[in-house]
């Protein structure tokens, strides 16, 4: 058995928290050079040019790159031989607590659907955990705003609609979605498993590394296709029109009932801010 | 390039069409949902809505020293069965992100009023145009209380005009 002490675990989540909120991924800042580029309009370049400056300010570390700090989400995967002192979510939640007071981060968590009294300190995070095997602990850390999380939707397939039927919903709720979660965008898709698996592993999909491919000849082909499909919708930049409505398409998926094809589909800003940190 | 001054010259928004960028100068004032539920039904606000601008935002805090945190716009749909009873009492523009509902858009033309978009996601550098904030109303709301801003060139882009264009591709309301 190892130990992990939950102070070091407080600390990352804290560290980590503020950093991605201010910090956007370097894949990310090329990405979006490219789309700059590749914009025949004015309006369309000049929004990517303001999304490029912004992230510049940001790093600098007085604003964060979005007023939408979000909800802290969290994978947390457990070795099945790490031991700790304590309960692991109330450190992960004490690591949410300081960043967002220590780092001057929006607190957009509210207790209860009707009375809406916020939290006042962005807690609870939004906790999954896994077991796997050997003694480390991998944390995947998430800030997850509301804009693209409120277009993301499950949709219970049946198995006949197949591929053409899991593009066609992709693709419509990609264009129904317009300019309201801040295009471009990463799109995560979880297919297969159940209801709520397919929603897991689409918001793990949009944890992925940018430029990584499914490892299934298959479901990369989709990937690909999607990819291409969706920037032929021309939403573009904040939906006025455009070259790039997508940064990246993810899939993951998971077994299923023979008579089902669960199909998750969550939308990711251009501010996706997320980093992994094996402890 | 359009300049815009508060209060709005309402004869100035015949001039604009979708896709203008526009940099409005002034004062203008932040509300949320929240705050548009309690605007609607308060008799006295501490401000003349007549030909103001509200812009859809939820600032982070600020650091000591520091006018405003991160404030961009958050997504204009969520106001759209809110906003009209301000418009009748006299808001002239309303600045947020993403397509409304074609409800709302009517009810904009109607009211000769304008709904402008600011660059999502772009919190650091809008809140760089923001030259001074207060908190105006409902202090207990935290982020989503009214606060009054001092902008300086705020850039906007008109999303919706007076002669039924909408700038957006896609999206349904």
């Amino acid at each position: 058995m190892r130990e992990i002490s939950l102070d070091e675990v407080t600390r990352i989540v804290k560290e980590s928290l503020i950093k991605i909120n201010y910090e956007l991924d370097n894949s990310l800042v090329t990405m979006l050079k490219k789309a700059k580029d590749k914009e025949k309009s004015e309006l369309s370049k000049s929004i990517l040019d303001d999304i490029l400056t912004n992230q510049e300010l940001a790093r600098q570390g007085n604003s964060p790159l979005c007023q939408d700090t979000g909800v802290a989400v969290v994978f947390a995967e457990i070795g099945q031989d790490v031991y700790y002192n304590g309960p692991l979510d109330e450190a992960i939640n004490r690591g949410v607590r300081q960043a967002y007071d220590e780092g001057y981060l929006r607190k957009s968590v509210v207790k209860h659907p009707f009375d809406r009294q916020n939290t006042q300190d962005n807690t609870p995070a939004i906790l999954h955990t896994k077991v796997i095997p050997g003694d480390k602990l991998i944390l995947k850390i998430a800030s997850k705003g509301a804009g693209s999380e409120n277009m993301s939707k499950v949709v219970m397939l049946t198995p006949n609609a197949g591929i053409e039927g899991v593009k066609k919903l992709v693709l419509d709720t990609v264009f129904d979605a317009g300019g309201r979660p801040c295009p471009p965008i990463i799109v995560g898709i979880g297919i297969g498993g159940n209801f709520e698996k397919s929603a897991l592993i689409a918001k793990e999909a949009i944890l992925r590394d940018l430029n990584d491919e499914s490892s299934d000849p298959i479901i990369r082909n989709l990937e690909r296709e999607l990819y291409d499909e969706i920037n032929r919708l021309g939403v573009g930049p904040m939906g006025v029109g455009g070259e790039t409505t997508c940064l990246a398409v993810k899939i993951n998926t998971y077994p299923m009932h023979i008579a089902s094809l669960p199909v998750a589909i969550n939308i990711q800003c251009h501010s996706a801010r997320h980093i992994e940190v094996t402890l | 390039m359009i300049h815009l001054k508060t209060p709005i010259d309402v004869s100035r928004l015949k001039e604009l069409t979708v896709g203008d960028k526009v940099l409005i100068s002034g004062t203008i004032y932040t509300a949320r949902d929240q705050a548009h539920m309690r605007l609607i039904e308060d008799e006295n606000p501490a401000f003349d809505l007549e030909g103001s601008v509200i812009y859809y935002v939820g600032p982070t805090p600020a650091r000591p020293g520091q006018v405003i945190g991160s404030s961009g716009p958050t997504s204009a749909y969520r106001m759209d069965s809110l906003a009209t009873p301000l418009m009748k009492r006299g808001v002239k523009i309303m600045i947020g992100k993403g397509n409304r509902s074609e409800a709302f858009r009517k009810s904009m033309v109607e009211n000769n009023a304008i709904y402008m978009i600011a660059t999502g996601g772009a919190g650091a550098l809008l809140s760089s145009k923001i030259k001074s904030s207060k908190v105006l109303m409902y202090e207990d709301l935290g982020t989503e209380a009214i606060y009054e801003l001092v902008v300086d060139e705020f850039p906007c882009f008109v999303a919706y005009d007076l002669h039924g264009n909408q700038i957006f591709k896609g999206g349904t309301s």
